[in-house]
């Protein structure tokens, strides 16, 4: 379970099913390229437009969603501090989102049941990233533009271009979650 | 100090200012060696690894002025307030609104305020504060800040335990607490744990035990060894930090207790992520010269 001692996994998305289907819970990974940050209220947003039988802010086919809200830019940077949000509180919302074709999302914390068949289903992906690392992660960030509802602020949806964004998997597509094995490996089972 | 003491609002939202930008960018120096104990007691590889990223985290924080962490927080005030003093030009929850305020365009600091729990619309500066003040004797002012995030915030709990339950109830409430919390709450954590009180008091009292140095034991006995022992029984978890796994579950446990109704044992659990962002600034009041208030 170590992931230090596993090799790293280079992310690219647009992922397929090749790109997830050979990683596993506790594998460290390292984006590069487009990611989409979206949090609580986003998502609400999101899910209406879907129900509503409209399209998404961005094509969602093989994406990485990132439950972050940044805060403000600094001069003369991207970005601000940009860790994850708790992703529970995403779950709602997120096997629609793995239903519409995303791939993986980054956050904290465990999900759902209902998040981690959908995962399963739809051979995708749930990783995590360092909690309260907001300005180590900020480094990784190299644009950020924001796409849909501005009304949000830090809520809103944002076009994130990272270089080696690090995050760990936790639920993988074959049904194994990093947390459990955690928990089993101390005996609090 | 006999005499009435006058501090200026002007001098309250100046300390609120810089007060919140540091506390936000920089990491205590007690949660820092508490990282760096856990970093050399530590088994898991992978835990160390996280351990270390937060080290790292810290460095940039305080070398660039970034917040540690996006989630800049509510802000929640603790203001003792010397019974000789008179707050001139403003009031004090202005004064320190007005602190925050800036605090959050400069900084710059995210707006983490919602105007109205339903309606969810963002108050856009962080304001209001949550001020708490309680009177002391003497003339001076002391404003405590804690920029508490929200993730962590969400999984504290408050449970009204019969008396029977005893020490082993209030152990076994905190470590439960810990355990739904897991990863949500940004572990290592440090946990405010209120004893006694009533249904309001004990989360107030767990809030202000958050504002304990690290390195500093409870100065009551008993309570130092309940600290301990909940410590050991939360970090036998295995939950580690981020819960990726590890010993590394909880820095500190600090507990505050009350007086409570015979039929009660309130216990809260305020929980508090790694960043644990807290300070505190003494303002001297200016002694008036106004002899009639004397004695």
């Amino acid at each position: 379970m170590p992931s230090s001692e596993r090799s790293v996994h280079h992310l690219r998305p647009p992922l397929s099913a090749e790109d997830v289907l050979p990683l596993r819970s506790g594998d460290p990974v390292l984006i590069s390229g487009v990611i989409y940050s979206a949090r609580d209220a986003a998502h609400r947003r999101m899910t209406e437009a879907l129900e509503a039988g409209d399209t998404l802010p961005f094509d969602p086919r093989g994406q990485i969603i990132y439950y972050m809200g940044p805060s403000p830019a600094p001069p003369g940077r991207p970005i601000g501090a940009a860790g994850p949000t708790t992703s529970g509180r995403m779950d709602a919302y997120a096997p629609r989102l793995y239903q519409a074709g995303i791939k993986a999302t980054i956050g904290k914390g465990p999900r759902s049941e209902e998040v981690r068949r959908a995962i399963r289903e739809c051979r995708a992906l749930y990783l995590a990233a360092i909690g309260g690392a907001g300005a180590l992660l900020s480094h990784r960030i190299r644009c950020a533009e924001v796409i849909a509802y501005p009304e949000l602020g830090p809520e809103a949806v944002r076009r994130l271009k990272v270089e080696d964004l690090p995050a760990t998997v936790v639920n993988d597509a074959h049904g194994s979650d990093l947390y459990e094995l955690a928990r089993r490996e101390a005996g609090q089972t | 100090m006999d005499g009435i003491c006058a501090v200026s609002a002007g001098d309250i939202t100046e300390a609120v200012e810089s007060l919140y930008c540091c506390i936000n960018t920089r990491l205590r120096p007690d949660v820092e060696a508490a990282l760096k104990r856990a970093l050399k007691t530590e088994d898991s590889e992978t835990a160390r690894g996280v351990l270390r990223i937060l080290l790292e985290n810290a460095e940039v924080g305080a070398t660039e002025g970034l917040p540690l962490c996006q989630d800049t927080g509510l802000a929640v005030a603790f203001v003792r307030v010397g019974q000789n003093v008179v707050i001139c030009g403003g009031t004090l929850q202005a004064a320190v609104d007005e602190g925050i305020r800036r605090a959050a365009a400069g900084g710059p600091l995210r707006a983490s305020t919602v105007r109205h729990p339903l309606q969810r619309d963002n108050v856009g500066d962080n304001t209001p504060t949550l001020v708490h003040v309680e009177s002391a004797p003497g003339g001076d002012l002391r404003i405590a800040l804690l920029a508490k995030g929200g993730g962590a915030e969400n999984m504290s709990r408050i449970l009204m335990l019969s008396p029977s339950k005893g020490r082993r109830g209030v152990v076994d409430a905190v470590v439960e607490t810990v355990r739904r919390a897991g990863a949500n709450a940004c572990p290592p954590l440090i946990l405010g744990v209120g004893l006694g009180g009533d249904f309001a008091t004990a989360p107030l009292l767990a809030k202000h035990a958050l504002l304990r140095d690290l390195a500093e034991p409870n100065p009551e006995p008993a309570l130092a060894r309940l600290e301990a022992e909940i410590l050991e029984r939360v970090n036998d978890l295995g939950i580690g930090p981020q819960g990726f796994g590890g010993r590394t579950t909880a820095l500190a446990v600090l507990v505050e207790q009350a007086p409570c109704h015979i039929a009660s044992l309130p216990v809260a659990v305020n929980v508090e992520c790694h960043s644990h962002r807290h300070g505190s600034v003494t303002l001297r009041g200016q002694l008036l010269n106004c002899p009639e208030a004397k004695g």
